[in-house]
């Protein structure tokens, strides 16, 4: 609980006066890494664009298309593989966290046997490698299903999915389990002595608790999620990553190489970017409210 | 049920209880008679808030009795939701839920858990608000309260349940020195209405004013007990003596 005096902060007052801190504040160094990395970005694309101007002159004087004009010819194919890839990321955290909360609440329950077996889960599925988990998933999902006499078919990018919300699964239900331990062991005191069963207590007065707790680190998953999504390309799920190198194929242009991953991987920064400014102005919010 | 309101309503027996190798409670025995007040003090650790605990049946104990209305609390046959509806109890830390407002902390039990309808409930909540004298703090969070507000609202939200017997675990132990007073009116109120309570408490001249009989304990015991005015006056054991000399 780094509930930070704020009066003691920077102007005003002696500097002499304050106290010394060895380490700079957490929220400091974030406010840092944010400087570093936003302007790290704005030099790359602005390098980017600037780099393409110039290749379009050049390309006018050679008598083949400018790199500007191939990127503009393949943007359509690519950005929908990019939306295929925000698909992937949406349905595997619904499923992972789905799961996760339910093995989070087994993580906590009374029955031991559970909670032990929760927690195994958790921890493989924790420390397990994300590729790893994908051709896992990949080899041992049937390609089809019979479930009462139909056929359910299975495509490699859902079974892909599924192999990414594994590792979903397996932090939310740390950041579940560790939420619901967060809350003081009162609530439960008071809450018991109030006649509420233990359900009615997880569900109407802890768990109402930790969805605060819960969406900053939640978010950052997410956000992890989506850059890892390009992960699925090497199990041949045609997204971004397997429609860029197709297209560098295609055109069988060397000097198309580095510009046209640096404009997918633009387009990642700026879905992921927001998500983690937001994240960290959540978390600003929730530990001055406490 | 064969109890009558002759009988003490709480009744504790001889009780035991120990945590690992730590014995808290060493052969206790408190008899509460129906509209009493009773006031248990002692130094810190003497196994008070231990005792208070096992009378709504938050604590299980080793050995001994505990009767509330002549049915056995730790009886594992026990219907323990009965139980908290006949016992309240008041925190030192409040434990108010802070994702709810004043007013909804104090009707979720009866609506949840008793199953009351809700425009009953919140008519009832609403006097207990006024009783409590937190008249227009109805929406306010308790983030939002000062302790003792905040403790009025945690008495409210017990009185909710219309209970036979409410516990007070040094209520006033959290407060600002300037708040404490408001809570201990309230709880006096209580007192004067016929509620039957039971205080783990430090402050003495409260205890002195409100108590119709006055536990001292020590390491797991009952040292010495008395109404008031003898307790205090004129202390027979030592270790009161010592304790209430340190005190006052």
């Amino acid at each position: 609980m780094a509930t930070v005096d704020r009066a003691s902060e920077g102007r005003g007052g002696f500097a002499v006066m304050l106290p010394f801190r060895l380490a700079p504040r957490e929220s400091s160094v974030w406010r840092f890494a944010d400087w570093i990395s936003l302007r790290a970005a704005v030099v790359l694309v602005a390098g980017l664009w600037l780099g393409l101007a110039v290749d379009a002159f050049a390309a006018s004087a050679a008598a083949q298309p400018s790199i500007l004009s191939l990127m503009v010819k393949w943007s359509p194919v690519l950005f929908g593989g990019f939306l295929f890839n925000l698909l992937i990321s949406f349905l595997s955290m619904a499923i992972g966290t789905a799961a996760g909360i339910i093995l989070g609440l087994f993580q906590v329950s009374l029955r031991i046997p559970l909670r032990r077996s929760a927690w195994v889960v958790t921890q493989f599925f924790r420390n397990a490698p994300w590729l790893v988990l994908l051709f896992y998933c990949i080899l041992l999902i049937p390609f089809e299903l019979s479930i009462f006499g139909r056929t359910v078919p299975f495509p490699d990018w859902i079974k892909a999915v599924f192999g990414l919300s594994l590792p979903v699964m397996a932090y939310v239900s740390e950041f579940v389990r560790g939420a619901v331990q967060s809350i003081p062991s009162g609530q439960w005191e008071a809450a018991e002595s109030l006649a509420f069963s233990r359900r009615k207590t997880m569900t109407m007065i802890i768990l109402p608790q930790c969805v605060k707790r819960v969406l900053p680190p939640w978010m950052n998953l997410y956000a992890i999620l989506t850059m890892a999504t390009p992960l699925v390309s090497i199990v041949g799920v045609q997204e971004v990553m397997t429609l860029t190198r197709a297209a560098l194929g295609a055109e069988n242009r060397v000097d198309l190489l580095i510009p046209i991953y640096l404009y997918v991987l633009s387009w990642f920064f700026i879905y992921c970017y927001p998500i983690s400014r937001y994240t960290v102005r959540l978390e600003r919010h929730f530990t001055v409210i406490g | 049920m064969n109890w009558t309101p002759a009988e003490p309503i709480v009744s504790i027996r001889g009780v035991f209880k120990s945590f690992g190798q730590l014995v808290v409670l060493k052969g206790i025995s408190i008899d509460v008679k129906m509209g009493e007040v009773i006031c248990i003090i002692g130094p810190s650790g003497s196994g008070k808030s231990t005792m208070l605990r096992c009378i709504n049946g938050l604590i299980s104990i080793d050995r001994g009795s505990i009767l509330v209305e002549g049915q056995e609390v730790h009886d594992p046959a026990l219907d323990k939701l009965a139980l908290r509806k006949k016992v309240g109890m008041v925190f030192q830390q409040y434990n108010l839920f802070p994702h709810r407002t004043a007013l909804q902390n104090v009707m979720m039990a009866p609506i949840h858990v008793l199953g009351q309808p809700k425009a009953e409930v919140e008519a009832r909540a609403r006097g207990l608000m006024k009783k409590v004298r937190l008249e227009g703090k109805e929406n306010a969070y308790p983030g939002e309260l000062s302790g003792g507000q905040q403790q009025r609202v945690a008495i409210a939200r017990s009185l909710a349940m219309n209970p036979q017997v409410m516990l007070f675990d040094e209520v006033t132990g959290a407060l600002d020195p300037e708040t404490v007073k408001e809570v201990l009116v309230t709880i006096k109120e209580l007192a004067e209405e016929g509620m039957t309570c039971i205080l783990v408490t430090h402050e003495m001249g409260f205890a002195r004013e409100i108590a119709d009989h006055i536990y001292f304990t020590d390491r797991g015991v009952i040292v010495e007990h008395g109404p008031p005015v003898t307790f205090f006056a004129n202390p027979r054991d030592p270790r009161t003596r010592e304790f209430l000399g340190q005190i006052l």
